[in-house]
């Protein structure tokens, strides 16, 4: 070897350089078998998620009108900012940015992905409803970085301003898991929580469609694959009438308590208000929970439809039923007088009347009209309280009266079976005394109490009270064999508490045929409470009730009132007479208008 | 031109692999960019790179490749002084100096750099007379090449400095490294691994980061690894065909027409398409290291090696890249990728090639 030739190149190690290098190209393409041969299906898979959005297309819920027609509850077109999480790679990273971006809680934001963490992929989380100007700003700067950010017409519900008609209307939400198991809903969707939008939930929510599209990296929509239209949710028209009703909210002017109307003939309802109650828009998206908190805490339970769900001792509008249940009874077939000292001894204890001093020698004419507490001690004694408990129950007292709203609550109508199943112990006789003017162990609901005065004024035809006046059904009506000469005798009094010299004059109103009774009743003692269960809160405290009829047989209306606290049921019949007073006006000025030929103010019913 | 040197002596089967796998690039950049205005005649840009990048090909194998190797340390003196030049004039852009300015045309320094490493190497172990490498030698290799790497680091371009690394080794290796030095050696690249972690900038290590965890941040280079995994995937065997893939159409593929092509390119033309582009890249490396086993001189074997090497860590760092085994990082694979620079500085490279191929029977 020349010494000083070069040294070549070791071909030893240039041909470990190829055998590198071979190794290599065969190291790349086991790679990329793997990924195109071994894994392809799952890589085409996500290939498809990236380039295919699906996006849903909200129905909107149907519209809740009165029964003429004018639109109580729609829905204003929004938008929301959805979160898309069909976008391959985790979102975590970005859930900081997301939060400050939208201004939303960084906890509140993680659980609510957390809740959806079963729901299918496909399906996106709404985030926030409605979004600002400066949310839509925030996802438009951001579709690069934050592609799965988008933005959904939705349709919020819009309810009449300051709480009108809230507890009827009720509010909706998101469907809970446990409304999901029952009722099939999918995570997210809206539906009814309360009232109508709940009983009726089925007619108004519609079915939601979706549209799939293919869109870019950026999230840009470039083509369309294929929709499937929503189907928007039914109307109602309710029995409801606004105008009625919208005397109602003014006569209970934002006291305590509850206005209920109806239409004995049909069980129309015409007008129910509770107070105190709430906005149901608060509830339109998620409502904060400090809100919710203040509702449901408020000792005043401004979320309760007391119309439905107070069960309160009705005082002395409980004299109606005593009444009839004597008459029917034949009790005063017979000249049946008390006389009346402003007091009255049963079962060894004294039993007082509300007129200190006396009513002096009272018939049941008189009994009835001035509210005679001893007369009617009498009656109940004869009567006993079978006989009471059960022309209470025949009349629709102390169960729910089937109306068309959840959450009826069912009252109580007492009996010796009863007392001794729930609470162990005999019927004492002095319990008698008491239910007879409407105290003691009885509870009823302002709509029982329309509903039983209104069947007993309509020769004992009870028609079930409802709201709903289309979809149409038939009105559910019941008989009870009543005497005619009671009915007369009964409503007589009962128009002669409003037109004679009785303790419901308030009520009265010219050339109007109207009757009624009013009540005084103190609240549920404690140990009644107790034993349905329920909380108590203030006691001893007095509610003032009062039923109006108008015309006094066979009416077309049927009022009652009731004012919760501290009240007399005188205080409650200028109430009822305002809400009567609204429904002739209404009706006069539409047959004056018929009259002269105008057209009805009102447009024209169908069929 | 001395007698015996013609172009007739060019290594056309070279050649001829070469202008395939442009042709393939170029056919790949068309589907990337054709339904993309912003990116409109991508490929006719490249066309014109490739003629042009085939002229100075021509002009590089007709210089006799010894007067270059007798110019290396000027070559390595101006390398080092343009480096310094960058680091102190160049112009930032995104945050980074590698960039010269020179008669309104910007200039990117360190591509330059890789080449005349090669030239200087090639030079420097061509001229050892042993058989083995002393350590001696081995320090003056890694200063000659340490330099450089630092400077091209601090622009900062870590993926442009970390090319020179297999360049040296390749080189020292084949200059006679013993084993039990090379052994010693990567243990000491192991046990730096730490430190030069600490040495990272925040965005690189992030890119680390999201390497070792694909899927951390939707946007970042985790996002992209994904993507690029799933236009390969999606791709299976036959492909979607030319124009039809997703995630390359809808944009999915980051830098789908330059760093990812090979993502887009497996996409649409499926593992069958892969099987002929990745044939075609090892066979023009195969074809190197025979350019290399029939040179006809040290030196001449180490140039050719020398672009060997530069050319396979492309390949490695790129597919790696695409397949998800590596960081991303802005290494393209030469070629096939879009990129001016980078296409006449892999035919100024074949040049050198071909210029020691032209001249294996010349007796000097």
């Amino acid at each position: 070897m020349d010494l000083h030739a070069e040294p070549r190149l070791p071909s030893s190690r240039l041909a470990l350089l190829r055998y590198g290098i071979a190794a290599v190209g065969v190291l790349l393409l086991v790679g990329f078998w793997q990924l195109q041969v071994v894994r392809s299906d799952y890589y085409a898979e996500l290939a498809e998620r990236n380039r295919i959005r699906t996006l849903p297309l909200m129905a909107p819920r149907g519209l809740i009108q009165d029964r003429e027609g004018r639109t109580l509850v729609d829905h204003v077109p929004t938008f929301s900012v959805i979160l898309i999480r069909e976008h391959i790679g985790g979102i975590q990273d970005a859930l900081p940015a997301i939060a400050r971006g939208l201004n939303l809680e960084p906890a509140a934001l993680k659980a609510r992905l957390e809740e959806f963490k079963e729901a299918p992929p496909y399906q996106p989380i709404v985030l926030k409803n409605p979004a600002t100007l400066a949310d839509i700003a925030f996802i438009e700067a951001h579709r690069i970085d934050l592609p799965e950010l988008e933005l959904l017409l939705m349709y919020r519900r819009r309810y009449p301003p300051g709480g009108f008609g809230a507890h009827l209307f009720g509010y909706v939400g998101e469907a809970t898991p446990e409304e999901i198991a029952a009722e099939s809903y999918q995570l997210g969707e809206l539906v009814g929580k309360m009232g109508l939008e709940r009983h009726y939930n089925h007619i108004l929510m519609g079915a939601n469609g979706e549209r799939r599209v293919i869109v870019d990296s950026r999230g840009k929509e470039v083509d369309k694959l294929d929709q499937k239209k929503p189907v928007p949710g039914r109307p109602i028209r309710l029995t409801l009438d606004y105008d009625v009703q919208l005397a109602a909210e003014q006569a209970l002017a934002g006291r305590q308590g509850a206005v209920v109307a109806l239409d004995p003939r049909t069980g129309d309802i015409l007008a129910m208000v509770s107070h105190p109650g709430f906005d149901p828009t608060l509830f339109a998206t998620r409502i904060p929970p400090e809100q919710w908190r203040a509702l449901t805490e408020d000792p005043a339970k401004p979320l309760l439809n007391r119309v439905i769900q107070a069960q309160l001792a009705p005082g002395s509008v409980f004299k109606i039923v005593v009444a009839t249940a004597a008459l029917e009874e034949g009790l005063f077939d017979r000249p049946f007088s008390v006389y009346c000292p402003g007091w009255a001894n049963h079962y060894g204890r004294t039993f007082r009347c509300w007129v200190p001093q006396g009513h002096g020698l009272v018939n049941p004419h008189r009994a009835i009209v001035e509210s005679c507490d001893v007369f009617f001690y009498q009656v109940g004694r004869q009567l006993g309280i079978e006989r009471i408990s059960r022309y209470a129950r025949q009349f629709g007292l102390g169960s729910a009266t089937g109306v068309d709203l959840p959450a009826e609550a069912g009252g109580l109508v007492p009996s010796p079976e009863w007392k001794q199943r729930v609470q162990k112990q005999p019927w004492y006789d002095g319990e008698t005394i008491s239910v007879a003017i409407g105290q003691g162990p009885i509870m009823v609901t302002p709509l029982q109490l329309a509903y039983a005065a209104g069947g007993i004024a309509s020769s004992g035809v009870f028609a079930r009270p409802r709201l709903l006046l289309e979809p149409a059904t038939p009105p559910q009506v019941r008989r009870v064999s009543l005497k005619p000469e009671s009915v007369t005798f009964l409503t007589d009094a009962l128009w002669g508490v409003v037109n004679e010299n009785g303790t419901g004059t308030a009520a009265r109103l010219p050339e109007i045929d109207v009757a009624g009774k009013t009540g005084t009743a103190q609240l549920v003692g404690f140990d009644t409470l107790r034993r349905v269960g329920g909380r108590p809160t203030r006691t001893l405290v007095e509610n003032a009730w009062f039923v109006g009829l108008a015309p006094r047989r066979n009416p077309e209306i049927v009022v009652v009132v009731l004012l919760e606290h501290g009240e007399h049921g005188a205080a409650a019949a200028p109430l009822a007479r305002d809400v009567i007073k609204a429904y002739y006006d209404k009706k006069n000025s539409a047959g004056a208008r018929q009259l002269a030929g105008l057209p009805s103010a009102a447009p024209p019913e169908k069929n | 031109m001395p007698r015996g040197v013609r172009y007739r002596e060019l290594d056309w089967f070279l050649l001829g692999v070469v202008l395939l796998v442009a042709a393939v690039g170029l056919l790949e950049i068309y589907s990337t960019t054709v339904n993309h205005p912003r990116f409109a005649n991508m490929h006719l840009r490249q066309l014109t790179w490739v003629g042009l990048g085939l002229v100075v090909m021509l002009v590089v194998a007709r210089l006799d490749y010894h007067t270059l190797l007798d110019q290396a340390p000027w070559i390595y003196v101006a390398t080092l002084g343009g480096l310094v030049a960058v680091l102190v004039l160049g112009r930032e852009i995104f945050g980074a100096r590698r960039w010269l300015e020179i008669a309104g045309y910007t200039f990117q320094v360190s591509e330059v750099a890789k080449w005349s490493i090669i030239v200087v190497l090639a030079k420097f172990l061509g001229e050892l007379r042993s058989e083995v490498l002393t350590l001696k030698d081995m320090a003056k290799v890694a200063v000659l090449v340490g330099v450089p790497i630092v400077l091209i680091a601090a622009q900062p371009d870590l993926g442009t400095a970390l090319t020179l690394v297999p360049i040296a080794a390749t080189g020292v290796f084949l200059a006679g490294l013993r084993w039990k030095h090379a052994a010693v050696l990567a243990l000491v690249a192991v046990l730096l691994l730490p430190v030069g972690w600490y040495l990272l900038k925040p965005y690189q290590r992030e890119r680390v980061v999201a390497f070792a965890n694909p899927g951390h941040s939707p946007q970042g280079s985790g996002y992209q690894t994904m993507q690029s995994k799933i236009a390969v995937g999606s791709g299976a065997f036959w492909g979607k065909g030319m124009g039809k893939g997703s995630q390359n159409q809808l944009g999915f593929i980051p830098v789908r027409h330059a760093e990812f092509i090979v993502a887009a390119y497996a996409e649409e033309q499926g593992f069958a398409g892969v099987l002929l582009a990745l044939g075609l890249y090892l066979t023009l490396l195969l074809r190197l290291l025979h350019n290399a086993e029939t040179a006809a001189d040290r030196s001449g074997a180490l140039l050719v090696t020398g672009v060997f090497s530069l050319l396979a860590f492309h390949l490695l760092v790129n597919v790696g890249m695409v397949l998800g085994w590596m960081p991303v990082t802005g290494i393209p694979l030469p070629l096939l990728s879009y990129g001016g620079s980078a296409t006449l500085s892999t035919f100024m490279m074949l040049g050198l090639v071909m210029s020691v191929r032209m001249r294996r029977f010349v007796n000097l």
